[in-house]
């Protein structure tokens, strides 16, 4: 397990045997997912994620697709758990990077009626960032 | 032409086999030079299935998983079997979003997605013996 701590940001990465890595900035967790999003990463990422929901107060969180492109109904668990844990905090949960594959599969679990999904992280960033204004 | 081809596989029922799985199925498949889209339905049903097997069938204990796939023509049939617990109510199982395991965040669309990806889906299930997926699709003609 990896920590590192920039001026603006603190990078954790998953686990060692899932790619990927947390960024926290304020109050926002990008989850960037490096590998496929299944049952057997999804126990890893959700164990890790909570204890940042909980430590860090977060607020918003960003799930990051641009580094993988399968996702199967496990990673539903996995988002819609994280945002029944930030909604009640008047939290949101974003998408971003999402490929066909798992754009249909949103489409299918009908996700996309509680979550918003954009391009690239910056632009939730930015977002997150007038909402504060 | 009359083409067929069959292999067989088995494995632990252990949660890192399930990239496994679903990529040797895609690898099996892409014979019939299917296009990205039926790929991943394919990769998709057979994750939720071998998934299904592990959680449910075994509850995260020791077991098998075994697929078999059979391809004729240009129509694919998986079969994923286990020897676990077995389904009391296959029909309610079977029921968007319903879940016997809510407390680990099962979505209860694994069967809706194996429905929606696959053209034929049928499940079979006895408690105590086991249950087995099985699984259709028929690939769409490829311009040559």
């Amino acid at each position: 397990m990896k920590e590192i701590r920039n001026k603006n940001s603190t990078i954790i990465s998953i686990h060692d045997d899932v790619k990927g890595e947390f960024e926290i900035i304020g109050q926002t967790l990008v989850v960037k997912l490096g590998e496929d999003l299944d049952h057997h990463n999804s126990l890893h990422i959700r164990e890790q994620a909570d204890k940042i929901i909980m430590n860090k107060n977060i607020k918003y969180i960003i799930f990051d697709f641009s580094g993988t492109d399968f996702m199967d109904s496990s990673g539903i668990g996995v988002i819609m758990g994280r945002y029944k844990k930030v909604i009640f905090i008047g939290g949101s949960v974003y998408v971003t990077g999402v490929s066909n594959n798992v754009d249909r599969i949103f489409k299918l679990s009908g996700l996309y009626k509680i979550i918003e999904k954009y391009n690239k992280v910056e632009e939730v960033l930015e977002l997150i960032k007038s909402k504060g204004k | 032409m009359d083409f067929t081809n069959e292999m067989k596989i088995e494995f632990d029922s252990k949660s890192i086999n399930e990239s496994f799985a679903r990529t040797v199925v895609a690898s099996f498949v892409a014979q019939l030079d299917p296009t990205i889209e039926e790929i991943n339905d394919v990769k998709t049903a057979v994750s939720e299935a071998v998934t299904n097997a592990i959680i449910h069938g075994y509850n995260n204990q020791d077991g098998k998983v075994i697929i078999s796939c059979k391809i004729k023509d240009r129509e694919v049939f998986i079969e994923v079997k286990d020897r676990g617990v077995g389904i009391e109510d296959i029909g309610k199982a079977m029921e968007p979003l319903y879940t016997t395991r809510p407390e680990i965040e099962r979505s209860g669309m694994g069967f809706s997605f194996m429905e929606a990806f696959m053209d034929k889906l049928i499940v079979e299930s006895e408690l105590g013996k086991g249950t087995t997926v099985k699984m259709s699709k028929k690939f769409e003609k490829r311009g040559d």
